[in-house]
């Protein structure tokens, strides 16, 4: 029995020093994150890394990169900006990666970016805000649609329905503060006047008394919401309980169908929200560049996970696929060559929209990849 | 005038809540002299397991029923095996172990249900009620009567019942109270049975107008310490008091001054209040025995 016991031990260590040997020889590529996976920015960080692993195991099913396995090395910063840092030294010096793909919010992301620049490591990041990706630095590429654009395609929206005269609702988050900030530099170029300006905490549970101002205000023709989390589900509740009839924009943060639930269907009906095509995967028109792309994503993630899609997972899809599709055309995993090559990247067809990057562009999207969704019925619509 | 009152029924909402929670400190707080900082998770449990239970298919009154079960069931085990072992150990440092209790119940509703959001249908329905103009949500009224009628049942326990009265004598010197025969151990118990209870039906109120989530406990605790603080920590009727003057603070302040401040206006006047009365509004002094 026990000389079994020890037969067993050996030959799991042969095992063991034979896959170290194999795997010494191979030389993968390695791929580092650091990802918000626990703490409040869960939900950015939690389908990341689900899509990461689950695109990555499919990768080396097929083969991996160039015949090389790709080897991931996951940090979980725990959505903290110092601990981000941490880990992504630790990526950098110890665990010697190739690439970076990391970042889920822009707190987290700021010091990699910095820290990318330092190292010379082409890192592809998840932060929202515009700063992760404008000024241009040489090594650092984004994936998600910044929150500039979201203000753009409201104003679009906004002109288009000659409604020139609004208020502001924002988040006193990050998230929400910077989405106000961005929408305040572009309101001359769309000639959008903003009449008053109120702001709520992320976890208040009634803005009543912020929209019973918006109300009394006179001459509003349309109010904004730049936030994200339950807060704008609450303020389209109180929008609907204070029987304000002007339209209610929201920002892209709130791009799940959660949000319609948490909102309930018949205070959010009419609500406007600027978004990525797979938010309406199976309602994107058949010619529709992005429509396989996005289908198939969805797929993919709701067959493996169990769990609805959101955005979030989605921008690592591209990040990963623009990543690997760069090592695939230069056949290389040298840093630099694979920088240069992400940087050619053309006609990349992603969740995000289509993806032109230039030296001056590192992020590649323009506003036809946001479509502009009216909430009916309970549902998302597309508006034409 | 219409304005004034949508100001006021904000208020009168926000408050409800911040009673309701505040009211879940102060049985544990007389009892033992703990501030339980795990008491915000005990409103997270009656939401979510609600929620959990009601997604599953349970009618929504036993899912309720089940709930306040369940966060009975987590005070009691965190009494048990937190707060029992190290019964000998200073208030202070029960408090400390109320906060990791709070971190670890925060931590498993995470991973085993999951980090999203979530509501419950407001009881009486959406349709929100118009007086002189402004709206209010029935649900809103729900609460406010639901921290009425808690206090009153808890004010009808301490007066009339014996274990109460242990309760109050256990608050009052715990080793006279030892002296005279009362299990002061299982009074403690007792204490975190009830105020678990109290801060899950408060939970499940307030869920259809705040939402709910693993991490709502947190700031809901924070904000229902502050009006138990305010009305005076320990008496039940102050919480009640600290919860609605916060909320209408909170309230007036967003919609006279600016809502970019009104945590600040409302914590500032709490400190001037506590600066004149550290008490409490409604709290008892404490006379340092020799």
């Amino acid at each position: 029995m026990a000389s079994t016991a020890v037969g067993r031990g050996v030959a799991v260590l042969f095992g063991i020093a034979a896959l170290m040997a194999a795997g010494e020889v191979l030389a993968d590529v390695k791929i580092g994150a650091v990802l918000s996976v626990t703490g409040p920015a869960s939900f950015l960080g939690d389908p990341e890394k689900k899509t990461l692993e689950m695109y990555a195991a499919d990768m080396n099913a097929k083969g991996g990169v160039s015949g090389q396995p790709i080897k991931l090395v996951i940090y979980d910063d725990g959505s903290d900006p110092n601990q981000a840092r941490t880990f992504a030294i630790r990526l950098v010096e110890e665990d010697r990666v190739d690439a970076l793909l990391a970042g889920s919010t822009t707190a987290t992301t700021m010091p990699i970016i910095a820290l990318a620049e330092e190292n010379q490591i082409p890192l592809i990041n998840f932060a929202g805000a515009v700063q992760a990706v404008f000024p241009v630095k040489k090594w650092n590429f984004k994936t998600p649609h910044t929150d500039l654009m979201a203000c753009e395609k409201i104003f679009e929206d906004l002109k288009k329905r000659s409604l020139t005269k609004v208020a502001l609702i924002s988040g006193a988050d990050a998230f929400g503060k910077s989405m106000r900030d961005q929408c305040m530099t572009i309101t001359a170029k769309y000639g959008i006047e903003v009449l008053h300006e109120e702001t709520y905490q992320p976890r208040d549970s009634d803005m009543t008394a912020q929209l019973t101002n918006i109300k009394g205000k006179a001459g509003v023709q349309a109010v904004i919401n730049p936030g994200f989390g339950q807060g704008p589900a609450i303020v389209t509740r109180n929008y609907r309980q204070l029987g304000i009839t002007v339209p209610l924009y929201h920002g892209h943060g709130i791009g799940t169908k959660q949000f319609i639930e948490l909102a309930t269907p018949a205070a959010a009906e009419g609500v406007r929200l600027p978004a990525a095509a797979l938010l309406v995967a199976d309602k994107l028109p058949p010619d529709d560049p992005q429509r396989q792309v996005v289908v198939e994503y969805t797929q993919t993630y709701e067959r493996k996970t169990g769990q609805p899609v959101s955005t979030f997972g989605g921008h690592m899809y591209d990040g990963f696929m623009i990543l690997i599709e760069a090592m695939q055309r230069v056949k290389s995993f040298d840093k630099a060559k694979v920088r240069d090559e992400i940087e050619k990247t053309r006609g990349f067809i992603g969740t995000g929209g289509v993806v032109n990057m230039s030296p001056t562009d590192h992020l590649g999207l323009d506003l036809t990849a946001f479509r502009m969704l009216e909430i009916k019925n309970g549902d998302w619509t597309l508006v034409q | 005038m219409t304005e004034f009152l949508q100001f006021l029924f904000s208020g009168l909402t926000v408050g409800a809540i911040y009673a309701l929670v505040a009211v879940g400190f102060t049985l544990i707080y007389s009892s033992s002299d703990v501030i339980n900082f795990a008491q915000g998770e005990f409103v997270m449990i009656g939401g979510m397991a609600t929620y959990v239970l009601a997604a599953a298919g349970v009618p929504l009154p036993i899912a309720s029923l089940l709930a306040v079960v369940i966060a009975v069931a987590v005070g009691l085990l965190l009494h048990r095996l937190a707060i029992e072992p190290a019964r000998d150990a200073s208030a202070v440092t029960l408090i400390i172990i109320t906060i990791g209790a709070s971190i670890l119940l925060r931590g498993v509703a995470g991973v085993a249900i999951d980090k999203n959001f979530h509501s419950l249908p407001p009881f009486l329905g959406a349709e929100p009620w118009l007086v002189g103009g402004a709206a209010i949500l029935p649900q809103s009224v729900i609460v406010l009567f639901g921290a009425g009628i808690i206090v009153l049942l808890l004010w009808l326990f301490m007066s009339r019942t014996l274990y109460g009265k242990a309760t109050l004598a256990t608050a009052a010197n715990r080793m006279a109270a030892r002296l005279v025969g009362i299990d002061t151990s299982r009074v403690v118990m007792l204490s975190f049975a009830i105020s678990a209870a109290i801060g899950a039906v408060g939970g499940i109120l307030v869920t259809p107008i705040v939402l709910t989530s693993y991490d709502v406990g947190t700031l809901l605790a924070l904000k229902g310490f502050a009006a138990a603080m305010l009305g005076g920590i320990g008496n039940p009727v102050g919480a009640i008091a600290g919860g609605l003057l916060l909320g209408l603070l909170e309230a007036f302040g967003a919609g006279y001054v600016s809502s970019s401040y009104k945590d600040a206006i409302a914590f500032m006047l709490i400190l001037a209040v506590l600066f004149a009365l550290p008490q409490g509004l409604f709290g008892r002094s404490t006379i340092e025995r020799v």
